[in-house]
């Protein structure tokens, strides 16, 4: 089997080159507003580790951070404990159904505005256009040989690239200690060697996915634009090329001399810049299709084209075919932004959202959990009673250390219930101090004065009582008897 | 592959191949995509020269790397040991109420303490430490040597009935065996021992019994029966017998009395392990 490479889709080859696509600057709304997006994210991400955030003393300042040593995840005033790793399911099923909102709105909203690989690649093809200047630029610098002018700007670029991919895996790495002491530790070469390697595979990704791999990406590595084919509908709106406006499409010249004769003919004057500007090279005039990520940068580059010739703009836009239907058929055109699909999804959000603010806003700073001995399960005692062997691990999330008392309930009147190693009581109880921010496990015993009265397996309550300011946490297990 | 039929709703050609109607879109792979794999097969004869992986007819070859996983575990080994050791020499130098009141000398006393048991004391007082018939139980709170710190310490270091110099030793008579008692007395103490706990014997004369066990019992077992721990008599009053509190088996340790025996564990286990085991011991709950 040959591999052939000149093949365009459709041939009969089973492999093609990626054609090198070559997109041109736009002006206009929609480019504006892609710029802000761009300037927000990639602010955000290069600068938030620097942000700090006064969690007084025994934790750390850094407004974002993940301490994957100490297993804490920090952002602002929320600190969450590895077992509190449900928020973050909570956040990715928002973010799911976020994702599921947009398109039904407005189609691929997240692939041409928000996904850091629209975001990277437009900042690297600005970069290139700086560089090698814009669309005719770069074709005819790719069509010289490799000399003098190409080459220097060529190096200018790849370094310029590097640079940026460097400091996006520069960035990266502050999310996960300190900020300032890893700067410090990067600048004077002190910092393990796994963030000099997370550094490098981040440059490499970056580089390779913004700069080369670029469109590649969107059209086969990423599973996306197959699943959001599926939940988009004849109500979202999407970046459209209004056919029954533009076709048949003419210059022009031609379309002067058609409608002096009477003849039809579209507002597309196939100029073809709406390929040209279209990071994906993609012709929207084809319809909506997978490789079209819906950046809407052809709907600007048209609208320049149209108010240049004098024709309305607006001939490609944020539209949905029913409308190009109805159009055709003299209809007027129906948006419906509330509709079933929508109001689901938004109902969905905001019921996940008010569960994870409900329970992150009335979570208990202290927890305890009990593990019941499972050999031996209980153990007669010498005078008669039974004793039952718990481990008990009480959780501290606040950045005091703490005091608790350990009681137990639902066992007859004299019951006793004592900690190893914790020597300090308070009311018949153990009194156990935890640090800051920390947990502490004990090994625990109760014992009874005698079996009478119990059943083979009482329930009781672990009780955990911050003696200072009364809040408590419980824990349910079980008294065993011996087995006869 | 002359093959130039077009799908009309894509218009892509199709691959030819059709299955009860259904046919192939050609929609040709990215060439990149296949750079990948060949890279990938390039790559995996990296793996045949850096790390072992031939076998030849006396061993095998070593690679450029000189990876080997059963040096890389022992290397990790050495590390556990060498990280343990920090943490062991604290425990060498505290006293065993040191490292009670300390909660991480205790987390570590407690990890090296509970291995040690598994691998030591398991076979006999069970991997719970519940023990078993003439195995004490060491998870309840009655201790025939002392259920301190220090003399569980001391009983691990010296041993019971052991080869050690200083052992824990003591000796009961064989009552029955040696003639010391009649069989009709030993049916008395009997009866007299297990009333102090509850029970009866059927036929026993209790009063007999307590002359007897006044006579022949208290020097190792006290007056009161309550055992005395410096002699390691067992407390015969309580709801725990080391070999059975039915009639049957009370007659039988009469009579031919009982010897359990535990090793030594000074010179086998270091001092860091036996202190360990100690506290470990003691806090499985009956530590008085």
């Amino acid at each position: 089997m040959s591999v052939d490479s000149d093949g365009a889709a459709g041939g009969d080859v089973l492999y093609a080159a990626a054609k090198k696509i070559y997109p041109a600057a736009v002006h206009g709304r929609l480019r504006t507003i892609k710029w802000a997006v761009l300037f927000i994210t990639l602010g955000l991400y290069y600068f938030l580790p620097f942000v700090r955030w006064d969690r007084g003393p025994n934790a750390p300042d850094q407004a974002v951070l993940i301490d994957l040593a100490g297993r804490r995840a920090y952002f602002f005033f929320i600190e969450i404990w590895p077992q509190e790793v449900y928020y973050l399911t909570g956040l990715l099923v928002v973010a799911a159904l976020m994702l599921f909102l947009m398109n039904a709105v407005a189609g691929r909203v997240w692939c041409g505005y928000l996904c850091p690989q629209t975001v990277w690649t437009d900042l690297f093809m600005q970069v290139e256009r700086w560089i090698e200047g814009d669309r005719r630029e770069r074709i005819l610098l790719d069509k010289q040989p490799w000399y003098g002018e190409k080459i220097a700007r060529k190096t200018m670029k790849h370094v310029a690239w590097l640079m940026i991919a460097w400091w996006t895996g520069g960035a990266w790495v502050l999310y996960f200690a300190d900020a300032p002491t890893l700067v410090h530790d990067l600048i004077t070469h002190q910092a393990p060697l796994a963030v000099y390697i997370w550094i490098g595979i981040l440059t490499f990704t970056t580089y390779a996915l913004a700069g080369h791999m670029r469109e590649q990406v969107c059209l086969y590595m990423c599973p996306w634009p197959r699943i959001q084919a599926a939940l988009t509908d004849e109500w979202a709106l999407n970046v459209t090329y209004r056919g029954d406006r533009g076709e048949p499409r003419m210059s022009v010249k031609t379309a002067e001399k058609a409608r002096a004769a009477g003849a039809p003919a579209g507002d597309c004057i196939d100029c073809i810049a709406c390929v040209h500007a279209c990071p994906t090279g993609v012709d929207i005039r084809d319809g909506i299709q997978l490789g079209c990520i819906q950046c809407g940068l052809c709907i600007d580059a048209c609208d320049t084209m149209m108010t240049k010739v004098g024709r309305e703009p607006g001939l490609i836009g944020y539209d949905t075919d029913m409308n190009i239907a109805r159009r055709a058929a003299g209809k007027p055109p129906i948006y419906r932004i509330v509709r079933a699909r929508t109001v689901l999804y938004a109902g969905l959000i905001a019921v996940v959202g008010a569960v994870m603010t409900y329970t992150l806003a009335t979570r208990a700073f202290q927890d305890v959990n009990v593990l019941h001995d499972r050999n031996p399960i209980a153990v007669q005692l010498s005078e008669g009673g039974i004793r039952n062997g718990y481990t008990v691990r009480i959780l501290n999330k606040r950045t005091e250390e703490r005091s608790f008392t350990l009681g137990v309930d639902g066992l007859p009147d004299g019951a006793v219930i004592d900690a190893v190693g914790v020597d300090q009581t308070f009311r018949d109880v153990p009194l156990v101090t935890v640090g800051p921010d920390t947990t502490r496990e004990l090994r625990v015993h109760v014992s009874t004065q005698s079996a009478e009265g119990l059943d083979d397996s009482t329930p009781v309550v672990f009780r955990i009582v911050d003696i200072s300011s009364g809040e408590a946490a419980i824990a349910r297990d079980f008294f065993k008897l011996p087995q006869k | 592959m002359a093959h130039h039929e077009v799908d009309h709703v894509s218009g892509v050609t199709t691959t030819g191949h059709e299955w009860d109607g259904i046919k192939e879109l050609n929609n040709p792979l990215p060439r990149w995509w296949l750079w990948l794999f060949y890279i990938c097969i390039i790559w995996s004869f990296g793996y045949f020269l850096v790390y072992p992986s031939w076998p030849t007819l006396t061993g095998y070859t070593k690679g450029f790397f000189g990876y080997s996983q059963r040096e890389a575990a022992l290397n990790d080994v050495a590390v556990g040991a060498s990280t343990r050791l920090a943490a062991a020499s604290g425990l060498k130098d505290a006293t065993l109420e040191q490292i009670q009141g300390d909660p991480k000398l205790l987390e570590f006393a407690m990890a090296n303490g509970k291995a040690a048991f598994g691998d030591n004391c398991a076979p006999c007082h069970g991997s719970g430490a519940t023990g078993s018939k003439g195995y004490p139980n060491l998870q309840d709170d009655d201790w025939l040597w002392g259920g301190s710190l220090d003399a569980i310490h001391q009983t691990l270091l010296v041993g019971v009935r052991s080869t050690h110099p200083d052992t824990r030793v003591n000796d009961m008579p064989a009552f029955g065996k040696d003639a010391l008692l009649e069989p009709a007395q030993i049916k008395n103490v009997a009866g007299y021992v297990l009333s102090l706990s509850g029970g009866a014997v059927e036929g026993a004369d209790v009063a007999a019994g307590q002359t007897v066990f006044a006579e022949q019992c208290a020097a190792c077992h006290g007056e009161d029966a309550k055992g005395l721990q410096d002699l390691g008599g067992p407390n015969l009053t309580d709801a725990i017998w080391l070999y059975g509190g039915d009639e049957k088996s009370v007659v039988e340790t009469i009579t031919n009395a009982r010897r359990g025996v535990m090793p030594t564990w000074e010179g086998r286990l270091d001092p860091v392990t036996i202190k360990s085991l100690a506290v470990y011991v003691h806090a499985l709950g009956g530590g008085s």
